[in-house]
């Protein structure tokens, strides 16, 4: 007994650790063990009996699969949108020396320091006095905007950490501005805008708050679909796609990272 | 761009000067589109709402501006212990998040090789791409009154102690304030983690090593080395908790019940229900305003005592 206290006492930091971990996971196997079941009612809170119906029929519920679609989209477009003007940003504010630069960070700053549901208030309150319709261009419109500083800060984290030598190397062996930009500074920045657009893809993806308050009646994205679903009931088919992008992810990660470590063992 | 060798000597200044001009120019026109998107759909809808709190009126016959303060004092009023209930949530919500957090982040950063960290890292942000609302549901199931958690905490008695608290009630875990840190805690847990295990990543292990030489005890190591090394990842993870935390609306709506509703919740329902913007827009101006100043404070005493 005494030793396997003394056991638990060397290895606490460890066993902590892997209860917080478990704690994380909880969750996601719940959503994949409840993607078999069979409810009684209405709702997937209960387990009953074990049933492949939600795997072998996904769409089967109405509206579900074309939410999936409608977030999809604004997701990709967000994430281009917010990419784009986010890399610009980053480079001006790495390279740069401006009147108001100060402001600048400020501006790019406050939206991560900000709760979601003022942002989704305040820009709501925009788009009503405008009158301007709510639907899917709103939606857009306020992704990127959320979006925008997680790329800035991705990229312009990577662009500072760069070799200024590198570049100037370039240069001197008589590449143009445009040669040297294409051939050594956006391939070594290239890490820097996929981690913000996949960041960005990501949050665009699963947000409900912000889209809560600018989406329209016909508008409806898959996290408003769960949360309509979960007061009126909840399909299995709900559990189904939770698991589908779970696994999803764990393999874009995983490949990700495996391509990584060949092109690092391979230079 | 290209700067001709061949120029003559005199011409080089303007020249300079030039290319100086237009490489300033470049920088606004690169600042351009992002920064006129922030101002126009972030830093506007601010100043608008700041208007908009000030109104009287109604959807029908329309909003004017009154100044009219009483808003905010009538909110204030309604809606003050969804104030107090949404910070002091978020508050236990990120001491939670930092128990919880600070020793995997710990022992991604120096107890797992190199292949588990990996494996550790994914598992953590992975639910990053998980619609956290069907996370939060998984929740309810978890919590259920006949479930595991409810009966094993009912056999230690530990739910008579969170009753007798006010923590829980009714030997039930659902729809009480435990649930919704409990929801806060783990949906807000990641954002915890990976700023600490950056700030950790970075600790040179001779450091220990130093202090074991020493003769440190391993307490005194965390203590006096490994913690403040940290401290830049304590203050961001906490930050990166508390605020959207506080904000959230979405853990009290599904696993609370009416009386563990946050300011959030009023929010949204004074703006997608009641329809009345002002309240809104006076509700969200005052969480705004806590939290800026809540943030400077903390941010000040983290830095001076980090100095110290």
């Amino acid at each position: 007994m005494s030793r396997l206290l003394k056991w638990v006492r060397a290895h606490l930091v460890v066993l902590a650790g892997i209860l917080a971990l478990a704690y994380l996971v909880l969750p996601n196997l719940v959503v994949l063990a409840f993607s078999f079941n069979k409810p009684v009612g209405k709702f997937n809170y209960e387990w009953s009996q074990f049933s492949t119906d939600a795997w072998t029929n996904p769409c089967g519920v109405a509206d579900m699969c074309g939410s999936l679609a409608l977030s999809l989209q604004i997701a990709l477009l967000a994430t281009l949108g917010a990419t784009v003007l986010g890399t610009m940003v980053a480079f001006a504010l790495a390279r740069y020396r401006f009147r108001g630069r100060a402001a600048t960070t400020a501006l790019i700053f406050l939206p991560m320091a900000m709760p979601e549901v003022v942002m989704a208030a305040s820009l709501g309150t925009l788009f009503l006095n405008m009158r301007i319709q709510f639907g899917f261009l709103t939606i857009l419109i306020a992704h990127i905007m959320f979006c925008l500083s997680f790329v800035v800060t991705a990229v312009k984290a990577r662009v500072m950490s760069m070799d200024p030598r590198l570049e100037q190397a370039a240069q001197d062996l008589y590449a143009t501005p445009t040669q040297t930009f294409l051939r050594i500074t956006l391939p070594l920045v290239a890490p820097g805008i996929a981690a913000g657009a996949l960041l960005s893809f990501a949050l665009s993806f699963d947000d409900f708050i912000i889209t809560q308050f600018n989406s329209g009646p016909t508008t409806v994205t898959f996290p408003m679909f769960v949360w309509g679903a979960s007061q009126r009931g909840i399909p299995v088919q709900v559990n189904v796609i939770g698991t589908g992008m779970f696994i999803a992810a764990v393999v874009f990660t995983v490949a990700g990272q495996w391509l990584a470590n060949r092109r690092k063992a391979r230079a | 761009m290209t700067t001709t060798t061949e120029a003559a000597p005199p011409q080089v200044v303007p020249l300079e000067a030039a290319r100086k001009k237009r490489r300033k120019l470049t920088a606004y026109w690169l600042l351009l589109p992002g920064i006129a998107w922030l101002v126009v759909f972030f830093a506007i809808p601010m100043v608008y709402q700041g208007s908009t709190s000030l109104q009287t009126g109604s959807l029908e016959q329309g909003f004017k501006l009154t100044w009219h303060f009483a808003t905010y004092w009538d909110a204030l009023v309604e809606y003050k212990w969804h104030f107090v209930r949404s910070f002091s949530y978020a508050a236990i919500a990120t001491v939670l998040c930092l128990a919880i957090g600070y020793p995997l982040a710990y022992t991604i950063a120096f107890k797992a090789n190199q292949r588990w960290r990996n494996v550790i890292l994914i598992l953590v942000i992975a639910p990053f791409f998980t619609s956290f609302l069907i996370r939060t549901l998984a929740w309810k199931t978890i919590l259920s009154d006949g479930g595991p958690v409810v009966g094993a905490l009912n056999h230690l008695h530990l739910l008579a102690l969170s009753d007798a608290v006010g923590l829980t009630s009714g030997h039930r875990v659902l729809a009480t304030p435990l649930a919704v840190v409990c929801g806060l805690t783990y949906n807000f847990l990641p954002f915890m983690i990976l700023p600490l295990y950056t700030s950790l990543e970075r600790i040179d292990p001779r450091l220990h090593e130093a202090a074991n030489d020493l003769y440190a005890r391993p307490f005194t190591i965390f203590r006096k080395v490994t913690f403040p090394i940290s401290l830049p990842g304590v203050v961001a993870g906490t930050l990166l908790t508390f605020i959207p935390a506080s904000g959230d609306y979405i853990n009290a709506q599904l696993l609370g019940s009416p009386s563990e509703q946050m300011v959030g919740n009023g929010i949204q329902k004074q703006f997608l229900n009641v329809l009345a913007y002002p309240t809104a827009a006076a509700l969200s101006f005052i969480l705004m305003a806590l939290i800026l100043g809540m943030v400077t404070v903390y941010m000040r005493k983290a830095g001076t005592e980090e100095l110290v």
